[in-house]
């Protein structure tokens, strides 16, 4: 692991204790977030691909209802019994925050409250099976909107998942390490210091006491 | 106040619009990345594409994945699933685990 480049001063390594520190606390604080996140994630992903399965077979329903609605009348007539809608869907947006991540929460509001009061046509010349391939979308409404926001949910999550994850590995596998070697380095060097200082203090003594020696000789 | 749009070929969406969401009939896939870049700046909140429409403009798509809105949620043509909605789930899946364990069954 390489060094930092720093000066070995005691100034210096307490600082970068400090700064180990914080590093140690934050991962900790990280990988709690993340493995939060991970189980919020897989909760939703789960409900996710059953609302999804759940969604597109109704989907496929309704599009087999319009199907048989088209054959038994001509386009024509079809596409003027649907030109203007009495029905209409407006959302309301809130955000609801899972750890941190804002995910959207979709309110949605039709403009005619009643379930039944949505045909926009006459019924005297169009089909019954037109009726029934509207009831039967209008009904898939509220979980597709509910799959919609449950599937932004999980993209956002996702994309906050990776970013803790790189946070958590980039504290843990480089920056810890690199401090922990740098204070070692300068420990060491701080130690070698000393070391060298008490050397050459006993060597002084040393050629004191000689030269006091020789003078009381004299 | 946000509307909801849905984008894909004429006979699979015109139902959407009697439930009241604006739908944006297309023939092609590059008529419909335009449309989605369009209406992406407008205040639509949930954009519905239907998957033969998607799978041409993948790309487009994943734009808008890490923004917040709006929300593009592929959904089945009348010609059938593609799969490219569970596709999506799953690369959600693969990106925040590293693999893919919902559909490993499968």
């Amino acid at each position: 692991m390489a060094l930092m480049r720093v000066n070995p001063t005691r100034m210096e390594l307490t600082r970068l204790k400090k700064r180990l520190n914080v590093a140690r606390r934050g991962h900790k604080l990280l990988k709690d977030k993340r493995d939060e996140l991970m189980k919020k994630f897989l909760e939703l992903v789960r409900t996710n691909k059953e609302l999804r399965e759940k969604v597109e077979e109704m989907l496929m329903t309704v599009h087999r209802n319009f199907l048989i609605a088209r054959a038994v009348m001509s386009s024509e007539s079809l596409e003027a019994a649907l030109m203007f809608p009495k029905q209409s869907v407006s959302l309301e947006v809130s955000t609801k925050n899972v750890m941190s991540v804002d995910v959207p929460v979709l309110e949605y509001k039709t403009s005619s409250p009643d379930d039944t009061d949505i045909y926009p046509y006459g019924f005297a010349a169009t089909s019954a099976e037109l009726d029934g391939a509207i009831g039967t979308l209008s009904n898939v409404l509220p979980y597709i909107l509910e799959l919609a926001q449950m599937e932004k949910s999980a993209q956002l999550l996702a994309e906050e998942i990776e970013k803790t994850r790189r946070r958590v590995n980039a504290l843990e596998y480089v920056m810890i390490p690199q401090l922990e070697e740098t204070i070692k380095y300068i420990t060491m060097k701080l130690d070698e210091n000393e070391r060298g200082n008490l050397t050459r203090l006993m060597k002084v003594k040393d050629m004191m006491i000689e030269q006091a020696r020789q003078a009381m000789n004299e | 106040m946000f509307k909801i749009g849905v984008i894909g070929d004429k006979d699979s969406i015109l139902g959407f619009k009697a439930v009241g969401m604006s739908v944006f009939p297309v023939t092609t896939p590059f008529e419909g990345q335009e449309i989605l870049e369009k209406i992406a700046e407008e205040n639509y909140a949930v954009i519905y594409i239907t998957e033969h429409v998607a799978k041409d403009i993948v790309q487009t798509i994943d734009k808008y994945s890490d923004r917040r809105f709006p929300a593009i949620i592929p959904i089945p043509s009348n010609q059938g699933s593609l799969g490219i909605g569970m596709s999506g789930v799953k690369k959600s899946v693969e990106r925040a685990v590293g693999a893919d364990i919902l559909f490993r069954d499968e």
